[in-house]
């Protein structure tokens, strides 16, 4: 009985065991195609208007979420994805764009989230949403945020996720970016996906 | 007052409540139609439910989240999906509800199930039921699997149900009720030793776990923890987990069938014509 599943078994096997050496050679990142569903979103921007992923359609989009009082590590990650793409060629920069999301709505207000975003980039857009659809959006992304218990100022600490998730010029899911990638990485990694796709 | 919203679930999955619901439905209106000689006590039917309910626990109310976002909550989701709850449900011995439907099948429904008798026997042969029983958990911990099967909601589903059915079929394997003897289950003395050598893989795995000083499973870093704990903690009581409670029912199931191999030694003749067959 168990002969006739041997071969089936190595076959797949190997076949599981070529996939994973071939995505190594291939990206720094953690290759994530297929393993999660295309951008989609409706958050409020900067200017209290509905954002969507057609707006910057046609763009490699790094998905990052936080919140502007974060002590370090989201401007760690933001100063280094900003490095990471100035790194890139110079006619590449425009077509990479980094959408930080505020899981943090009661305190990161338009004007904030605005200043805040600017300080990283032209490039970066702050977004938030009341937190039913950021819970949404964050599952739909496989991750999630909490929030500690505030101190006697008003001060709370929030968890969230640590990685940037990368989606293609179709919107498609590609890499995620895991802490500990360095900026040449991350700048070779982004400038694959650029000219994989360039007309 | 309990939380009610704990109760919803998390990731809503129709074909699961689906499933479940018929699996409750057909044991009831089994229990209500079957001669009364054959119907199982109320033990029999609580531990049961209990074992049903324990599995869609831990699928189908917020402890998914948290199975999601902690390590150790995860251990715990598959502890009671491939061993807890499976280990109940065999152990209720359903099979009086198996005989009720299979004689109200008609001859079509029965050629159609065919196959899956097949692939039935096949994969309840000792060896394969033991390799798939401890492969599984070793290949859904195998850090690369682990990290995609938590990233892809359509992964993290054929985790949870591959573990949920191969527990049913490796605990009832376990647990046949049917004696050795008369039939062609499973003999005691095979059972008692996959018992003992699938703990062992279990607690190499849980202990490997345990002292890891690294990271091993750092998808819960990434994708953020539902609470603020040390991922050293978190990893720590997860491989307890994989450790410790499976390998105290390896212990348990082995003195169940002892228990039985003892309490029928000698009291089940074999047949005249069969004498001889086995030795």
């Amino acid at each position: 009985m168990t002969r006739p599943l041997l071969p089936l078994i190595l076959a797949f096997s190997v076949l599981a065991l070529t996939g994973c050496f071939e995505d190594e050679e291939q990206w720094h990142a953690k290759d994530i195609s297929g393993l999660m569903p295309e951008l989609e979103f409706e958050l409020i921007g900067t200017g209290g208007q509905t954002v969507t992923p057609e707006d910057s359609a046609g763009n490699i989009r790094l998905l990052y979420f936080g919140f502007t009082s974060c002590p370090d590590v989201c401007p760690t990650t933001l100063t280094d994805l900003r490095k990471a793409v100035n790194q890139l060629p110079e006619d590449y920069r425009d077509d990479v764009t980094t959408l930080f999301v505020s899981v943090d709505p009661e305190r990161d207000t338009p004007e904030r989230l605005a200043s805040y975003a600017n300080f990283f980039g032209d490039h970066v857009v702050g977004l938030t949403a009341a937190e039913p659809e950021l819970r949404d959006l964050t599952k739909r992304y496989r991750t999630t945020f909490g929030y500690d218990e505030p101190d006697a100022d008003g001060n709370y600490n929030v968890s969230h996720s640590s990685a940037v998730y990368v989606f293609d010029r179709s919107g498609k899911a590609r890499l995620l970016l895991r802490p500990g990638l360095t900026t040449q990485q991350v700048s070779e990694d982004l400038a694959h996906l650029v000219s994989e796709s360039r007309s | 007052m309990p939380d009610i919203g704990f109760l919803a679930p998390y990731d809503f999955s129709p074909l699961t409540i689906l499933s479940f619901a018929l699996v409750l439905a057909g044991y009831g209106y089994a229990l209500l139609r079957m001669a009364p000689e054959q119907r199982p006590g109320s033990v029999r039917v609580v531990t049961f439910v209990v074992g049903v309910l324990l599995c869609y626990g831990v699928m189908q109310t917020r402890f998914d989240y948290y199975s999601q976002y902690m390590f150790f909550v995860h251990r715990g989701q598959h502890l009671i999906l491939h061993h807890l709850g499976p280990f109940l449900i065999a152990l209720s011995n359903p099979l009086p509800i198996f005989r009720f439907w299979h004689e109200r099948m008609g001859p079509t429904l029965r050629s159609w199930l065919r196959p899956i008798g097949w692939v039935y026997r096949i994969l309840q042969q000792p060896v394969i039921a033991a390799v798939l029983f401890v492969g599984l958990i070793y290949f859904w911990l195998w850090p690369p699997i682990h990290f995609d099967a938590m990233l892809s909601r359509q992964l993290y589903w054929t985790m949870n149900w591959s573990m949920l059915l191969d527990g049913l079929l490796f605990w009832w394997l376990m647990f046949d009720p049917r004696s050795p003897v008369l039939t062609s289950a499973l003999g005691y003395g095979k059972r008692i030793l996959i018992l003992a050598l699938v703990a062992l893989p279990q607690m190499i795995l849980g202990a490997w776990i345990v002292f890891s000083r690294g990271m091993v499973y750092d998808v819960y870093e990434v994708c953020g923890r539902a609470w603020p704990m040390a991922p050293e903690t978190d990893q720590l009581l997860g491989g307890l987990l994989t450790w410790i409670p499976p390998a105290m029912m390896s212990v348990i199931g082995i003195l169940l069938i002892l228990r039985r191999a003892m309490h029928e030694d000698g009291r089940i003749l074999k047949p005249a014509r069969l004498a001889g067959e086995n030795s």
